[in-house]
């Protein structure tokens, strides 16, 4: 499932990093808490969170991930979006909560961080 | 080449509290390694390290530096900080231990997740702290890790 799939079936609004979307993550990953994704994710995974400070951005660089979903209707401020924009991170904002975005996108066949090699 | 001689050697300032900026560093020495053709996989253990490192400079303590010498075949790291010091530093790697206060929880940090995973990430972990003084965490990452048993002690 690529970014794109995704951003239709979670009815996402993209805020950075359209031409980045054709890249399919090789896992999912909901998360609320930077150190549990700085830990248990795989590199190339998607994270999905409702934390908008930049430090999530951060975390998305150190750990090579390929994109981040806010969940909720969330959104950066502009300076976190740009941080985004240069570090080549994919930002999309989707008004489902976490639990129906996770169940969405499970259901489309994608899998977690401890299913996947 | 000197083996034992630094590639680049990189120090900076780190400033407690301040949150707009914390990761820079660690980011910097990303494009650094990236930048020395080094592989995704050896970067990526580094880097998490040392932004776990960083922000716990910029979470726990007031200030500090942090160092990197880049060598062909390792990466050694010093985060040194005026702070409070660790009282209990067996303690402090266990996985879920944090004194963070709620307004770093609320920025997604203070699992207490983040020394257990510089252990993780790194091939060698040693840390100095000082209550009412500071610490210093220094890390060392080989790229090729069956090389740990034979390197020189620094
Ligand atoms: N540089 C430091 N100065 C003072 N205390 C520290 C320092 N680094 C870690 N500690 C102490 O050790 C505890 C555990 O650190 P660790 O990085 O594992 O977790 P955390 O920073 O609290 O949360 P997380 O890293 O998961 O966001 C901290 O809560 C803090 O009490
Ligand atoms: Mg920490």
């Amino acid at each position: 499932m690529t970014l794109r799939e995704i951003k239709e079936l979670l009815q996402a609004e993209i805020l950075t990093g359209e031409e980045l979307l054709d890249i399919e993550p090789t896992s999912i990953c909901g998360s609320d808490l930077l150190s549990d994704v700085l830990a248990f994710t795989k590199e190339k995974s998607l994270l999905l969170t409702g934390l908008t400070n930049s430090q999530v951005i951060r975390t998305a660089e150190m750990s090579d991930l390929i994109g981040i979903v806010f969940v909720r209707g969330k959104r950066p401020d502009n300076a976190t979006i740009e941080l985004a924009t240069i570090k080549k991170i994919p930002l999309l904002t989707t008004r489902l909560p976490m639990f129906e975005s996770c169940g969405r996108l499970y259901q489309g066949g994608a899998r977690g961080c401890s299913e996947v090699k | 080449m000197n083996p034992h001689q630094p590639h680049i050697e990189i120090k900076k300032e780190i400033t407690g509290g301040d949150f707009s900026t914390a990761g820079g560093i660690s980011s910097e020495l990303k494009n650094i390694l990236q930048q020395a053709g080094l592989p995704p996989q050896f970067i990526r253990r580094v880097v998490i390290a040392t932004y776990e490192a960083e922000m716990n400079v910029v979470i726990h303590a007031y200030r500090g530096t942090f160092s990197t010498s880049i060598y062909p075949d390792h990466v050694q790291v010093v985060l040194e900080d005026e702070g409070p010091g660790i009282p209990d530093v067996d303690l402090a790697f266990q996985e879920g231990f944090s004194t963070a206060p709620a307004h770093i929880r609320e920025m997604g940090f203070g699992a207490g997740y983040g020394l257990s995973n510089m252990k993780k990430c790194s091939n060698q972990i040693d840390i100095q702290t000082q209550v009412g003084k500071g610490t210093k965490v220094m890390m060392t990452f080989w790229l090729d890790p069956s090389q740990v048993k034979s390197s020189v002690s620094v």
